[in-house]
């Protein structure tokens, strides 16, 4: 399913985007206004946002009463994990590295 | 292909390191520390300069610095070659340091892979694979 994939990356791609999904996951199930609180950006811009993850499968709106209770579906990144997971682990790895190398430096 | 093939997809890792930015610059920038943690190079922090990674592998990747600010943020090229399209990678890799209470904040950013990318660029070459290990951690901090 290329085109799901290409959904899933394009989503990411913005970094409001990005940042609204790590709260969730970070959070757990945050308001529309929770999430505005924290964000900087104006409530119907985190909706349109909200709109876009959920189009992706990465978030789902649960309604209680007025309110409507978004959560992060990770599960949902499972096409990336195979490629992200390892350039991930490469650069993860690496830092190692340069962690020991700045250690040193310091003698 | 089709329109699919053109989009390119980014991986971001970020760590905070108790140094200062100006010794991680010095780690991001001097050849022979360089070679240390990353790869063998002949890297120039020049705009416009244009070097090789060269793993242990053997795969050797062309690069073209884009941009130096120093102490703040270094962008070059990161493109791997193969007779095969689907293994051919162009990539761009940015470090961008902040400075923070207890050191610096690093953050990598590599974009521009394509999502029919085989994931044979990280995944085929041997010597690679050592460091493929954190597959569970990314899933934790995600779920």
């Amino acid at each position: 399913m290329p085109n799901a994939h290409d959904l899933l990356f394009r989503t990411l791609a913005d970094p409001t985007r990005r940042a609204i999904f790590e709260r969730l996951c970070r959070k757990g199930e945050q308001t529309v206004g929770a999430l505005t609180a924290r964000s900087g950006i104006s409530q119907p811009a985190v909706s349109k946002h909200l709109g876009v993850l959920k189009r992706a499968g990465l978030v789902r709106g649960r309604h209680e009463g007025r309110q409507t209770h978004y959560s992060a579906q990770p599960g949902a990144l499972a096409p990336l994990l195979d490629w992200t997971r390892r350039m991930a682990g490469f650069w993860q790895s690496r830092f190692d590295d340069l962690e020991d190398l700045l250690k040193r430096m310091d003698q | 292909m089709n329109a699919a093939s053109t989009e390119t997809r980014s991986v971001v890792v970020e760590r905070d390191i108790p140094h200062p930015a100006e010794k991680i610059w010095r780690a991001l920038t001097e050849p022979h520390l360089i070679e240390e943690w990353l790869m063998k190079n002949d890297f120039k922090p020049a705009v416009g300069h244009r070097f090789n990674l060269r793993g242990d592998w053997g795969g050797v990747l062309d690069c073209e610095v884009l941009a130096v600010e120093p102490h703040r943020t270094l962008s070059y090229t990161w493109n791997f070659v193969h007779a095969d399209a689907a293994y051919n990678l162009k990539s761009v890799v940015t470090f961008t340091l902040t400075p923070t209470r207890t050191g610096t904040h690093l953050r990598m950013e590599q974009s521009g892979f394509r999502p029919d990318q085989k994931q044979a660029f990280a995944g085929a070459h041997a010597g690679w694979k050592q460091f493929f290990a954190n597959l569970d951690q990314l899933l934790a901090r995600t779920a």
